[in-house]
């Protein structure tokens, strides 16, 4: 019974998307719609079952193969689930969050039409396309989280990467979007080789591709170590977690691969919210939960974790500052998220990342959804500086907007702010290596969190309207199948984190899914002080997050709505600063030169040099100029008289019978 | 020595010559002649091998349907038997050389003089088979039974050269007249007949 | 004086001996078209006495199952070989080898 629902769950999106996708032209956008919403809802319907099966029934954990696609060398290659209640709690956000994301499309994508050119071919069909990729994706990625075998988890984690890349370039006469799509997947083949190297290693080392089985062997592989440069001795277990890492870091955008997150803003904003905010980007965030009896044996890899994530919490948040378009804003907050969700992991409070990870999947899917709303009333301007007053204009956007940024900076009761100050108080208490500096960050984070989000939220609902007069005139709140996604998105952001923090955090609930060891006691620690929800908000007054929060709120309303030239003071005192950061650190750039530019002068030297030269010079022209020469030498073996051809027949009988007799 | 034995130079010494003899003759009338007497005394030696069936089919097969062919092409066409022969002579020389050298190399690895590098001298697992045993029987069970499926790929194969050689000899002559009978029914009334109305004339 | 000299070897020696007369026919009849098919199946005949020699002095029937074969594709071959030796002759007025040299492709 079980089993059929586990593979009912990705098989109904997958089927609502092949509909969607090969017969796009005959169902039209109404049956497109209406087969992926249905699939989409039927594997929400059934992962609440799961949901419902695993955690209030208390049924084990699952874990069974569906289909062995082959073995070799007795390493099993198949299609399995591993269903625990980390994994039905993943898919139940996944398909909820896609299931509104689905619905919101409906409004978001009614004109798409008039994003083509009228004499481009491209457009046709655009909008059954883009529902039978999201669809695709919704597939995609609860292979990913259901996958009980590195091979499964590998076919998801290339298959979001896919349809990712699909969407980001779904405008695909728009160059900059082409530009972005690209961007993200080269980036993203980046962290990917890491990744399959780690999975390498894995089975190079253990010999199995099943979870349960490389988990069994984490201990073993703890205690030996491998020389990668002769003369070196790494730790097995530190190669591998790093390895994997290495691939977490493409997926969930952390230093140094964060750079095509922000790009990817060029897609639909609906993608923006469901893959590059609430599912994919935390793919990494899950994989490294996931890997926990792995990485609980290796604290360089901890570490390691924990300085990455630091740097992306604290510096993607600046970056937020100086951002006027209102995605990118809503892009680099997702970045510094994720790096507090990075943190966490590192400092084995890996609870506390997936409750943050879910908490996030709410409310950073609910500020997309606002933001897109918002571009939507706005006729695709996206430039904060040209908007400001929306309040009046779109309540419901406006009141769901401002529950998305008081969980997002941590407002005391909110979901955000139990998962956020959860993770830094389990910093606070961790002993790994490099805590410290992860503290600071992520404290200075809170600060300028709230500073960002307010600072957006200031300028696109408060103070004077600075739209044009055509656009003002057409201002009016969004259709129904926007803002009904907004509202069922708020009440989670609202609520969620005090009704689960108790069991999702302190309590058991993960149960095996998740292995912490005995001497990474950072949440433990928060744990002993915990005494239910609302304690934990009143303790929350005697530490410093809450109040860099309101200092956060506090100046962004000063500088921007009470004395709006300060911010232009501070930018012309500061022009160094700021020139660093509206240039990202000159990461794109420094990317674009070294290894842009480096690839492209080597791709010049092989062209010449290598191609030119050698291959058609020398292998093409010159093997056909050998094969002439050749030919004309053996031509004249090739008499055509009859006799000749038997001469050499009987002369190779004689040489056979000499060989014969020789040997 | 025993009877068998003088059998057997006998009709060796007879498959020797007239196989020089083909090769030799100035006819080629006379060479498929020559060729027929060795397809017989070589079929007399396989009869001492009681190998009776093979050296029936031998007899009947090569001597009577491809040897009586070769004939019948040969004389069919029209050769020039001298010009034919032109350097018979000048390659004697080099042809008995490596006749020479190819049956000592053979006589070498098989013959009775030699190292025996092959075994064959001691090889006689023989058995003379009873006067009432036929090989054709024998024969006949392995064929129709472990190689059925050769036997059958035989009989395609004869067929195939039989529609390969009448196709590739047959020829139309422009001058010959040929009946078509599909042509012949698929004919209509209204494709030979014509009716033609006229008003009828006064004559005058 | 009862015992026989006649073994496997003397078959093999005359098969040999034929074969090589082949040979040097092959060589010798280098222009007549018509000899070298009849050099061709003398080539058979040596290989067909091995077969049948070994076949009794092994015991075993399959050599002769074998010659069977042999003689049913040279059948075929000498068939074929002929026709279009006669469709050569009507087009080219000579099945002289030499003048066969020219392929068209």
């Amino acid at each position: 019974m079980m089993e059929n629902i586990y593979l009912a769950i990705p098989l109904a999106p997958l089927f609502g998307a092949i509909i969607a996708g090969f017969f796009g032209a005959q169902i039209g956008r109404k049956g497109a719609h209406s087969v992926t919403i249905l699939g989409v809802g039927i594997s929400f319907i059934l992962s609440l079952v799961a949901l419902n099966h695993h955690v209030f029934n208390g049924a084990a954990a699952y874990n069974d193969s569906v289909y062995i696609w082959m073995v070799s060398d007795n390493i099993r290659f198949e299609v399995g689930f591993l269903v625990d209640n980390l994994t039905v709690m993943m898919m139940s956000v996944v398909t909820g969050v896609s299931l509104m994301v689905h619905i919101y499309t409906i409004g978001y994508m009614a004109d798409d039409l008039h994003n083509w050119p009228k004499e481009s071919l491209a457009g046709t069909n655009a909008y059954q396309r883009f529902f039978s990729y999201i669809s695709l994706f919704t597939f995609s990625m609860l292979m990913l989280v259901m996958a009980n075998n590195f091979m499964q988890l590998f076919f998801g984690w290339e298959a979001v990467g896919l349809v990712s890349y699909l969407l980001i370039g779904f405008w695909s006469v728009r160059p900059t979007a082409v530009y972005a799509n690209l961007k993200a997947f080269l980036v993203n083949r980046v962290g990917d080789f890491g990744f399959i190297l780690g999975i390498a290693a894995v089975v190079m080392y253990t010999g199995s591709l099943d979870y349960y089985d490389v988990f069994a062997k984490a201990e073993s592989l703890s205690s030996q170590s491998m020389s990668i440069f002769s003369g070196t001795e790494w730790s097995v277990i530190s190669v591998i977690c790093i390895l994997l890492f290495v691939g977490a870091m493409g997926k969930s955008a952390q230093i140094p691969l964060h750079v095509w997150l922000p790009d990817s803003m060029e897609g639909p904003t609906p993608i923006s919210a469901l893959i590059h905010a609430a599912t994919m980007v935390t793919a990494g965030i899950f994989m490294v939960t996931r890997m926990s009896p792995l990485y609980e044996w290796s604290d360089a890899a901890l570490s390691f974790i924990i300085v990455i994530g630091a740097l992306t919490a604290f510096l993607m948040g600046l970056i937020g500052i100086v951002q006027n378009d209102i995605k990118r804003v809503v892009a680099y907050s997702t970045l510094s998220q994720l790096g507090y969700m990075t943190v966490a992991l590192g400092a084995s409070a890996y609870s506390a990342a997936v409750f943050h990870l879910m908490t996030h999947a709410f409310f950073k899917a609910l500020l997309f959804l606002a933001a897109g709303s918002v571009i939507i009333a706005m006729h695709h301007e996206q430039d904060m500086r040209k908007m400001g007053g929306l309040k009046k204009y779109m309540p419901i956007t406006y009141w769901t907007s401002l529950v998305g940024s008081l969980a997002l900076i941590g407002f005391p009761g909110f979901s955000g702010f139990f998962s956020k100050d959860a993770i830094i108080e389990a910093v606070h208490h961790s002993n790994i290596p490099g805590h410290e500096f992860a503290y600071m960050a992520v404290l200075s984070g809170v600060f300028i969190t709230a500073f960002y989000t307010f600072r957006m939220f200031f300028l696109v609902f408060h103070g004077e309207e600075r739209m044009d007069q055509h656009t003002r005139e057409h201002l009016h709140e969004t259709p129904w199948v926007v803002t009904v996604p907004l509202i069922l998105l708020a009440i989670p952001s609202v609520f969620i984190g005090g009704f689960t923090i108790g069991d999702m955090l302190f309590g058991d609930y993960f149960g095996s899914a998740v292995y912490i060891a005995d001497n990474h006691t950072g949440l433990a620690e928060v744990g002993k002080h915990f005494h239910g929800a609302w304690a934990f908000v009143e303790h929350a007054f005697a530490g410093p997050a809450i109040y860099l929060a309101a200092l956060g709120v506090f100046s962004a309303w000063f500088i921007y709505m009470k004395q709006p030239d300060i911010a232009t003071n501070m930018k012309n005192r500061f022009i160094f600063i700021y020139r660093l950061l509206d240039n990202k650190y000159y990461m794109d750039d420094i990317n674009a030169f070294v290894f842009g530019g480096g690839s492209r002068t080597l791709g010049d030297r092989l062209w010449k040099v290598g191609d030119v030269t050698f291959i058609d010079g020398l292998l093409v022209n010159g093997s056909a100029r050998l094969v002439g020469w050749f030919a004309g030498v053996t031509r004249r073996l090739q008499t055509g008289m009859l006799y000749h051809y038997a001469f050499a027949m009987i002369i190779g009988v004689l040489m056979l019978f000499a060989i014969g007799l020789i040997v | 020595m025993m009877i068998t034995d003088f059998l057997f130079f006998a009709f060796a010494g007879v498959v020797i010559a007239s196989a020089l003899g083909v090769v030799a003759s100035r006819n080629p009338v006379h060479s498929a002649l020559f060729l027929v007497l060795t397809f017989f005394s070589c079929s007399a030696i396989w009869l001492m091998l009681e190998a009776e069936f093979l050296a029936i089919t031998l007899v009947l097969v090569y001597v009577g349907a491809v040897m009586v062919l070769f004939l019948f092409v040969v004389m069919m066409l029209d050769i020039n038997v001298a010009k034919m022969r032109e350097g018979f002579v000048s390659y004697l020389p080099v042809g008995i050389v490596f006749a020479v050298l190819m049956l000592a190399v053979m006589v070498y690895v098989v013959g009775p003089v030699g190292p025996d590098v092959m075994g064959t001298a001691a090889l006689d697992n023989a058995v003379r088979q009873a006067a009432d045993y036929s090989n054709t029987e024998a024969l006949g069970e392995v064929l129709y039974t472990d190689y059925v499926l050769a036997f059958e790929i035989a009989a395609v194969i004869l067929l195939v050269a039989i529609i390969a050689a009448i196709t590739l000899t047959l020829r139309r002559r422009p001058t010959t007249k040929y009946q078509t009978p599909g042509k012949q029914i698929k004919v209509k009334r209204d494709d030979r007949l014509k009716v033609i109305k006229s008003d009828a004339e006064v004559l005058k | 004086m009862d015992t026989s000299v006649i073994g496997l070897t003397s078959y093999l020696t005359l098969a040999a001996i034929l074969f090589a007369i082949s040979v040097a026919g092959i060589f010798l009849n280098r222009k007549n078209i018509v000899v070298l098919l009849m050099c061709i199946e003398l080539m058979l005949l040596a290989a067909n006495i091995n077969f049948v020699a070994f076949s009794y002095f092994l015991n075993d029937l399959s050599g002769q199952v074998f010659v069977f074969f042999i003689l049913t594709v040279a059948a075929a071959e000498a068939a074929i070989g002929l026709a279009i030796l006669v469709t050569l002759f009507r087009s080219r007025k000579t099945i002289d080898v030499e003048e066969l040299d020219s392929l068209k492709g």
